[in-house]
């Protein structure tokens, strides 16, 4: 038996081909909801006791959390966006013999979306 | 061949899948409003006040901590594991810790009030 | 038949007899306007270098015995035209994340050990005596689980995968995706069977959703959607066993 050949991955795998590389920026959107958390619980320490707000708003407030925040916007939309597009291979609905259209699933999550955030912007900014 | 039933993966995949959709829904609108609506005066620190401060939204907002937090260490950990740092099955008590421990946090804060 | 432009084929080489190192051989071919990878590929053989060795057998794309990497796709070469590449040179490479043996040919035993473990057949609750008849199904029962049914094992999936690159203990897309084409057959009662090897940590839960494979099934099996669907519902039976155990055959 003459040796066989294996030939390892390497780490840079998922620099070598788009759909591997938008995959990578998917999973690491994940650092943004983690970031995000932190501001949550900042935000509800702040509240907490005597509320010694004006250090979470004064950083809010500035060019370098604006900057932050563009980016993870940018990142929180990749996210939504690559969500709902997979959420029709989850979520697999027959009507007798016929496939209920993937699109339209990914288009119920879609508006759902869009009335979600149009719920939260109205109920904070109104 | 295979170890058989992975009695945990269950429980952390679905605690994933609803942090994954509760951020799609709602974390573009969140960072928007933190983003762009505070420094804008839209919100004011005020406004931020009372919001952080009414009790219904305590609990929502400890439960978002909560999902964000299990949603980020199940993905998380699997990047690393893709990106070849991490192997899989080890540590993933670290991320899930965090996550936990994250959580109590929020919930603590939450409870300070 | 049209003569097209002369085309460079770079052939990944591996002689373990002869050579330690593998190496990349250069072939100028004058390939016809109808000819597939593998139609150069063997009139290579046959008219230039005999000693290449590369497997093939139907060459109508449904034995699944000649995926290749061309220019770092995993393809079946007997699908994939010349006339459809615009770069001069043509690289083609055994199918990556498996053990070469030699040249162009890999060694598939893993896989092959893989496909019984997730036992690919039908397990009804009651077996049905012979002189009870087949077992019937209606059109739309047919089409819940028929897309998964298309898989020819040409293995290009686990080539496109890179969980499987970095680990070869992961089950793979074609193993999982028949687990979930015998799961939603309505004739068959064998989930929890498989529920052994597919949730696994080895199975389901190490797919990280690339989604590469379903691009690159010859066949459409979107292997890719079926490891979700499994993942959904395995975690549903969890969950429904933790609620309700009194409820929950095991």
């Amino acid at each position: 038996m003459t040796k066989e050949l294996t030939r390892p991955l390497p780490r840079t795998w998922w620099l070598r081909k788009a759909p591997y590389f938008q995959f990578m920026i998917r999973e690491l959107t994940s650092l943004v909801v983690f970031a995000y958390a932190l501001v949550l619980i900042w935000g509800l320490w702040s509240a907490a006791g005597t509320g010694a707000f004006s250090g979470l708003h004064d950083f809010l407030s500035s060019p370098l959390s604006v900057w932050l925040h563009a980016v993870a916007l940018v990142l929180a939309l990749y996210h939504t966006g690559t969500w709902i597009a997979l959420t029709p291979k989850v979520i697999v609905l027959w009507r007798d013999d016929e496939q209920v259209d993937p699109d339209f699933i990914a288009g119920v999550n879609a508006i759902l979306f869009l009335v979600l955030s149009g719920a939260l912007l109205w109920l904070v900014l109104a | 061949m295979t170890t058989g039933p992975d009695r945990t993966a269950p429980l952390f995949w679905l605690l994933f899948a609803a942090g994954g959709t509760a951020s799609a829904m709602l974390l573009p609108a969140m960072v928007f409003i933190t983003g762009i609506a505070v420094p804008a005066g839209w919100v004011s620190e005020n406004d931020l006040v009372t919001l952080f401060r009414n009790p219904l939204t305590r609990i929502a907002l400890v439960g978002l901590v909560f999902l964000f937090m299990f949603h980020w260490a199940h993905r998380f950990r699997y990047a690393l594991v893709d990106l070849g740092l991490v192997r899989v099955g080890k540590q993933a008590w670290l991320f899930y810790g965090t996550a936990l421990a994250g959580t109590m946090l929020a919930g603590l804060a939450a409870l300070h009030l | 038949m049209d003569v097209t432009d002369p085309t460079v084929l770079e052939v990944f080489r591996y002689l373990p007899d002869a050579e330690t190192e593998p190496r990349f051989q250069r072939y100028e071919i004058t390939p016809q306007e109808t000819w597939v990878v593998l139609d150069a590929l063997n009139h290579i053989k046959a008219e230039v270098d005999p000693s290449l060795s590369f497997r093939w057998s139907c060459r109508m794309g449904i034995c699944g015995s000649c995926g290749m990497m061309v220019n770092g796709e995993p393809k079946l070469t007997c699908e994939t035209f010349i006339r459809d590449y615009e770069t001069e040179t043509i690289t083609i490479e055994p199918l990556t994340h498996f053990p070469v043996i030699r040249d162009l040919v890999i060694n598939m035993a893993d896989f092959m050990e893989k496909l019984p473990t997730v036992s690919p057949w039908l397990i009804p609750e009651e077996g049905k005596p012979i002189e009870e008849g087949e077992y019937l199904q209606t059109p739309a029962q047919v089409a819940q689980y028929q897309r998964f049914s298309l898989c020819i094992n040409c293995m290009l999936c686990y080539s496109a995968c890179p969980v499987y690159g970095l680990d070869s203990s992961f089950t793979g897309p074609a193993a999982l995706a028949l687990a979930e084409r015998y799961n939603i057959d309505s004739r068959d009662d064998g989930m929890r069977q498989r529920a052994d090897v597919v949730t696994a940590h080895e199975g389901i839960w190490e797919c990280t959703y690339v989604g590469e494979c379903t691009q690159v099934c010859p066949k459409g099996v979107d292997p890719a959607g079926a490891i979700q669907m499994l993942k959904l519902s395995y975690a549903l039976d969890w969950a429904r066993s933790v609620i309700l155990p009194k409820g929950h055959r095991s």
